[in-house]
């Protein structure tokens, strides 16, 4: 299992060092060796964050030593073990670690960390014990890890911890009272396209989330439905034959799916319904994937002609493809150009449009845009003559931009709350739903 | 070092502060000096010093303080055992608390603190708290058993805890289940036949009950511990795959790779043409691709296990081609493993689709990954038949781009396009010919040769071209010279008129200019060949070549299987069973799927090029099988031993001496004087003359020592070093070979000593410029000088090494022969001989006896200035000659030494003095 954690900053310097196990601490032979391979925290400084090459693998071994490492900004996490440990799960881990740290202090930060170390320590030692990971539920640790220190805890009080701690639903405490019963459900997607420059589509996949934010009193039972072409045919096949070739149609076929660990995943398996007790506040309910019919919400159509060797000529259109009530939003063109460019005019019909030298790409950015448009750029670069014999490689010409709706056609079709214990019934919540598509890698080839 | 040392004299002050402030009255001034403590020892100063005051603060019923102070505890009690016995009394009183939550800290702390004086106090809690009323204690004291049994296995055996654990299998709350499994398992894996996790229908039952109900951590733990149950039959099989595959949809990627693992396993016993089976493997396959969407770094660590499964299962996969398209931002880790299982991948319905996507992925920034998409668009060449024409075209419009290491990547792959389609592609030589100048890596070099070497006949000037080679024949690789070697050959075969006087050359080069053992015996036995039997030779170098077979870079067959029983893990990230990487008995047990005998005889193993190794596939030139095979790994050939190769040296030399008449052939004799030119120590009776394996024949001043493997490939990850010592010319030399026994690329080459006895330390960088190829070696002759810093070694020659390259560091040892420190300037005046023999005590003397050495004292005393060992004087007293020698040191220490060489008498009696005695010994 896990050996040691340490956090790094970007300099290499020990922010936070946890040694779990000893077999990690010394690796043999090093003391007196140059390279000062003091120890494990040293070895990972020297070979990975000081190393000139960019970083190869996730995964280093050094003198038998296995270093896992995920960088957020400029802070390093690395997990150390001598054993051959899950290396699925410390990723994992190491990701949780950061959602535990952000939930209690904000963004990881060298300044945060060094202000809440003890606090990281605390955590720490709670969430991995002798290098297993533990139950790492921010809202169930922030039952009993506070910066505040536990006062005056009744003996109910700590047995309740406990049991939360360790029972079944290990992400939500009992007692929760709203005096308005509220939930949002947020259905985030992020549309990735790649096109060739003729206009095909190489692949296309919408991978999407639906957040909730739950706000309700007791231990409420939830039940989650969508327009999902499994659970639709299957009722369709008991229903009238021509109601269920209507739904047919807006039903969507989910590639696959992932759920937070309060859905029952067996009834989910037998049933194909979701149901489950949610955590209290903000969450991620599940994850999706599809691949079939996807509403691409832009068209991009590139043209790049090359006029001698020093000149180039680019012309890209854009197309939204989408209900002309509906507005896209920051929408933003990355055209890149040459490394050898000196100089570049655009011309645009709409938005701002930018040579960033620094970024080697011309960037055109509309606020807004309605469905059904279409708008266009044309730039002329001029090229400083060269003798590297190498090709451009032309990257691909990027687009951002967020939609009011999802690209892959996902609806919710209900959330109910049962709760049986209190008095207040599922008409009695309020509940509110948002679609926002967002361009993931939405790529077009030049 | 020194610097935290000066650090932590400057805070002196400092930690007198802090005592104060920690035997301070005010509660919250404790908790703040306990702070600065714990702030202190993160940034690594030493404050162990504050022991005793910190633990004073341990009695106190703030939790948050208690934490503190334990978390110091965890961290110093092993440098102050004695101290940390003072603790102990509060953790037992701890342990009893009515608080659930403080005494689970206690048990984990006292866990942590490994010492193992407090262990034996450790018990009577730890049995309290594992049956506890709290689950959280209970869960916690399971960890801590595992914990206990890691510093002392005995006792927990002993204390009978192993069987409490079982117990808690059966507990009532999945968390205690969930740690109980994940103690046991790591107990059991130290003890690999201990039977100690007895699965049995029962266990598994409830182990499955509490997957569905333990935190996602938990659930790890229980499916890794399911993947070592074997099922009684497939019915059982079938109904855990069908518990287990809910999993797939767990937002936890480690989850969903975990239940793959017990899925790809359990598959095994499952019948064919079961519905069910067809079902499973339909629904492994969403999953997996969702793995792709998760970050970059768990991308990394499923690409690698699909990687496995793929192979292993080729048909969950076939239909998702795409979803391994590479992305533009993808990290380039992630890039290169995507671009592996879409050659897997590849096949005939989407090699189009993959064609395309190579070829835009061959125009991109990053080196390696261009090289690797090249590569690949060789690999679907071989693989899918039907493309191979469009394959050569695209591999042939690259070429067009003339961007260097296109080219060559190119030209390495054509040759394995042509071993596969012999007699289809040439038309595209002449074009190849046109690059040839712009080779610079062996690989291409090699491959470019081997290709006019085997369409010499066709290519008119292939002649000129192979003699443009020879040139700089001795700065070549060994690669290419045993290529060269061989393409003569077989143009001189092929037209035997023109190119005799081109065959000699190389057969004289090969044979007498170079010191490479492989390539003088390839050179000697093409020479023999020729030389008998010209018909023969032409079967044997001109036979028909074993087509290569279309799946490269397969995992071994057993490996692969272990693998599989290793997803998820580090294992199949190295792709390397665990006994690779992990020390001791962890991990050592090998794992293999069940019912996989019956299996394996099924599916017939791919067939796989010939390696290096095999001496006939030598002889047909197969060494340049592509560097993707996977064959066992070739022997050590070239760290083969100096006195064996003189043995073969020598018999084939007598052999090619008595074909000598015969030679109708047109071939003039090898030169005579072939055998002297060797730098092969001849078994003198000197050799042993300084225990070290010296010998002292040679005669331009070299001494030379065996070559011996000083790294073997199996503990350096694939890199063997084999090397020895040499001094030329005043100058002291290390002489290596490093040979690439791995699968990936090695480059970034660098090497340093660890201080040693005389200074030795390399002077200038390792030179080892080119990136090294799998199979492929590279000699490296590093000068050293004597100006390092010094540190007394034992044994006194023995010297500390250490390799970097982009995989790893390694390290070893190796010993010198101390003769190779015998300087030129050796020579002591008579007088100044005199005085100091006089000087240096005589227990500083050492004797010994040379035996059997029948060489006169003055033929002896040559052979030992060729060493640097100087005769300063020779007196003969009642028949004996006795030689009064001096050498010298690098260090400037001198060495004295009085040869007694009796007439008649074969052993020499030698007498060594010295200032420092233990020099002396060392020389003897």
């Amino acid at each position: 299992m896990i050996g040691g954690l340490f956090i790094y900053n970007h300099k290499g310097e020990v922010l936070i060092s946890r040694v779990y196990r000893d077999d990690i601490g010394y690796v043999s032979m090093e003391q007196s060796f140059g390279w000062k391979m003091r120890n494990a925290v040293d070895a990972f400084r020297v070979n990975v964050i000081h190393a000139r090459q960019q970083v190869r693998s996730p995964v280093t071994n050094i003198a038998r030593t296995s270093f896992f490492h995920v960088k957020r900004s400029n802070i390093w996490l690395a997990a150390v073990t001598k054993q051959n440990v899950n290396a699925a799960m410390v990723f994992e881990f190491l990701y949780k670690m950061c959602d535990v740290m952000t939930a209690y202090f904000g963004k990881i930060s060298e300044e945060n960390i060094k202000n809440n170390f003890v606090l990281i320590y605390e955590l720490l030692d709670e969430i991995l014990d002798f290098g297993y990971p533990q139950n790492s539920e921010t809202g169930a640790l922030k039952t009993f890890i506070t910066q505040q220190g536990i006062k005056g805890q009744t003996k109910e009080e700590q047995s309740q911890i406990t049991s939360q701690v360790t029972g079944q639903i290990g992400w939500r405490r009992e007692g929760i009272k709203y005096r308005r019963n509220e939930l949002f459900l947020d259905v985030l997607e992020s549309v990735n396209l790649l096109m060739s420059p003729q206009g095909q589509v190489l692949s296309a996949h919408v991978s999407g989330r639906v957040v909730m934010k739950s706000y309700l009193s007791g231990m409420p039972e939830c039940k989650f439905g969508m327009n999902d072409k499994i659970v639709i045919d299957k009722q369709g096949k008991g229903a009238a034959s021509d109601d269920a070739g209507k739904s047919g149609k807006q039903s969507i076929a989910i590639d696959d799916c992932t759920f937070h660990q309060c859905v029952r995943l067996s009834k989910f398996d037998s049933e194909r319904s979701i149901s489950f007790i949610p955590p209290d506040g903000e969450y991620e309910l599940m994850r999706y994937r599809t691949t079939k019919d996807i509403i691409l919400p832009f068209r991009v159509i590139p043209l790049v002609r090359e006029v001698g060797r020093t000149k180039l000529e680019v012309k890209v259109v854009i197309k939204s493809n989408f209900k002309p009530s509906l507005l896209a939003q920051k929408i933003e063109v990355r055209i890149p150009t040459p490394l050898n460019t000196s100089g570049v005019q655009v011309i645009c019909m709409k938005g701002k449009a930018k040579y960033k030298a620094s970024e080697n790409a011309i960037v055109w950015k509309i606020k807004r845009m309605a469905g059904m448009k279409e708008s266009q750029i044309s730039a002329e670069i001029e090229l400083l003559p060269t003798n590297d014999k190498k090709k451009w490689a032309r990257p691909p010409i990027s687009m951002n931009f967020e939609v009011p709706f999802a690209p892959s056609g996902l609806k919710v079709r209900y959330l109910k709350v049962f709760e049986s214990k209190l008095n207040y019934s599922d008409h009695d919540v309020i509940k509110w739903v948002r679609y926002i598509g967002r361009s993931g890698i939405y790529e077009t080839r030049c | 070092m020194m610097c935290d040392f000066l650090f932590s004299l400057v805070c002196t002050g400092e930690i007198f502060e802090l005592k104060a402030e920690l035997n301070s009255d005010k509660k919250e001034k404790k908790k703040e000096a306990v702070k600065k403590v714990i702030a202190s020892m993160t940034v690594g100063k030493d404050v162990s010093a504050l022991f005793p005051d910190v633990v004073n603060c341990m009695q106190t019923d703030n939790l948050e303080l208690k934490k503190l102070v334990y978390l110091y505890l965890m961290n110093y009690a092993k440098s102050q055992p004695d101290m940390a016995i003072m603790a102990v009394n509060t953790f037992v009183k701890d342990c009893e608390d009515p608080n659930p939550l403080i005494r689970a800290l206690a048990v984990r702390t006292m866990g942590c603190i490994r010492v193992d004086k407090i262990t034996e106090y450790l018990c009577e809690p730890l049995r309290k708290c594992l049956k506890d009323e709290d689950p959280y204690v209970r869960k916690t004291a399971a960890v801590c058993v595992a914990k206990l049994h890691d510093i002392n296995a005995q006792l927990v055996e002993d204390q009978g805890f192993l069987d409490t654990l079982k117990d808690l299998i059966s507990d009532s709350n999945p968390m205690v289940v969930a740690n109980a499994v994940a103690a046991l398992s790591e107990i059991a894996e130290s003890h690999p036949n201990s039977n100690l996790l007895d699965l049995n229908p029962q266990t598994i039952n409830k182990l499955l009950t509490a997957l569905n109900e333990c935190t996602e951590w938990g659930q790890i733990f229980i499916l890794d511990c399911l993947a070592n149950y074997t099922p009684r039959d497939d019915r059982e099989s079938q109904s855990i795959c069908e518990r287990v595959t809910p999993r797939l949809s767990h937002a936890n990627s480690a989850v969903v790779l975990s239940a793959v693992k017990v899925l790809m396993k359990f598959m095994e016993m499952l019948p064919k043409d079961l519905d069910y089976y067809g079902t499973l493997l339909k629904k492994l396959a969403p999953p997996l691709v969702t793995l792709l969407s998760a970050e970059p770094e768990l991308q990394y660590v499923a690409l690698r296990n699909i990687n496995l499964i793929v192979q292993r299962r080729p048909e969950i996969l076939k239909h998702e081609m795409k979803v391994f398209f590479v992305k533009y931002n993808d990290p380039i880790y992630v890039k290169l493993e995507k671009l592996d299982i879409m050659i897997r991948l590849a096949s005939q319905a989407n090699i189009a689709q993959v064609l395309a996507e190579l070829k835009e992925y061959a125009t991109e920034v990053d080196v390696d990954f261009v090289r690797k998409a090249v590569r690949a668009i060789g690999r679907c060449a071989i693989k899918v038949e039907q493309s191979a024409e469009r394959c050569v075209s695209t591999l042939l419009d690259l070429i067009q781009t003339k961007v260097n290491y296109v080219v060559q990547e190119a030209i390495v792959v054509i040759k394995d396009i042509f071993r596969k389609y012999p007699n289809k592609y040439e038309s595209v030589i002449a074009t190849l010919c046109e690059n040839l100048d712009s080779l610079d890596e062996p690989e291409a070099r090699a491959a470019m040769i081997w290709i006019v070497g085997e369409y010499a006949e066709r290519i008119d000037n292939a002649d000129e071209l192979l003699e443009s080679f020879l040139e700089g024949f001795h700065d070549e690789s060994t690669q290419v010279q045993l290529q060269l070697l061989t393409a003569i050959v077989k143009l001189f075969l092929k037209k035997p008129t023109e190119t005799q006087e081109l065959v000699q050359q190389v057969l004289s080069l090969a044979t007498q200019d170079s010191d490479n053992p492989d390539l003088r015996d390839r050179g000697y036995i093409y020479w023999r060949l020729l030389s008998t039997d010209p018909v023969a030779a032409k079967e044997v170098v001109l036979a028909e070549k074993p087509l290569i077979s279309e799946e490269t870079d397969l995992i071994e067959p057993t490996l692969l299987e272990e693998l599989i029983c290793h997803i998820g893990t580090l294992a199949s990230v190295y792709h390397k069973p665990p006994s690779a990487f992990v020390e001791g008995s962890r991990g050592v047990q090998h794992k293999r799927l069940p019912g996989s005998s019956a299996a394996g005889v099924s599916e017939a193993p791919p067939a796989v090029i010939p390696s290096q190794g095999d001496l006939l596939g030598d002889l047909l030139n197969l060494d340049l099988t592509p560097p993707t095979t996977t064959g066992p790994p070739p022997p050590a050939s070239s760290g083969m031993q100096m006195g064996a190769m003189d043995l073969l040296g020598g018999g084939l030399d007598s052999l090619v001496l008595l074909c000598d008449p015969q030679m109708g052939t047109g071939f003039g004799a090898p030169p005579a004087a072939m055998p002297a030119s060797f730098n092969v120590p001849v078994s003198g009776g000197l050799d042993d003359l300084f225990d070290l394996g010296v010998s002292l024949e040679i005669p331009n001043k070299m001494i030379f020592v065996s070559v011996q493997v000083w790294l073997p490939a199996m503990k350096a990850k694939g890199l063997e070093i084999s090397g020895t010592f040499v001094r030329r010319a005043g100058v002291i030399q290390m002489e290596m070979t490093l040979t690439n026994k791995a699968m990936s690329v090695m480059t970034d080459f660098a090497i340093q000593f660890n201080r040693n006895s005389f200074g030795l330390a390399p002077a200038g960088p390792l030179q080892v410029l080119t990136p090294l190829s799998p199979n492929q070696s590279i000699e490296a002759a590093l000068p050293l000088s004597t100006v390092g810093p010094v540190m007394k070694m034992e044994p006194l020659n023995n010297l500390q090494v250490a390799v970097k390259n982009n995989i790893d560091v390694f390290y070893f040892s190796c010993q010198y022969p101390i003769s190779m420190l015998f300087a030129e300037d050796g020579k002591m005046e008579r007088q100044v001989f005199l005085a100091t023999w006089k000087d240096i005590p005589n227990d500083n003397e050492s004797q010994f006896q040379i035996k059997d050495c029948h060489l006169n004292s003055d033929a002896a005393s040559n052979k030992l200035q060729g060493s640097n060992i100087f005769t300063i004087a020779k007196r003969t007293v009642e028949g004996q000659d006795m030689l009064y020698q001096s050498m010298k040191l690098t260090n400037g220490i001198w060495v004295l030494a009085e040869l007694r060489v009796q007439a008649g008498n074969p052993n020499y009696t030698v007498s060594t003095i010295c200032l420092v005695l233990e020099i002396c010994r060392i020389i003897n």
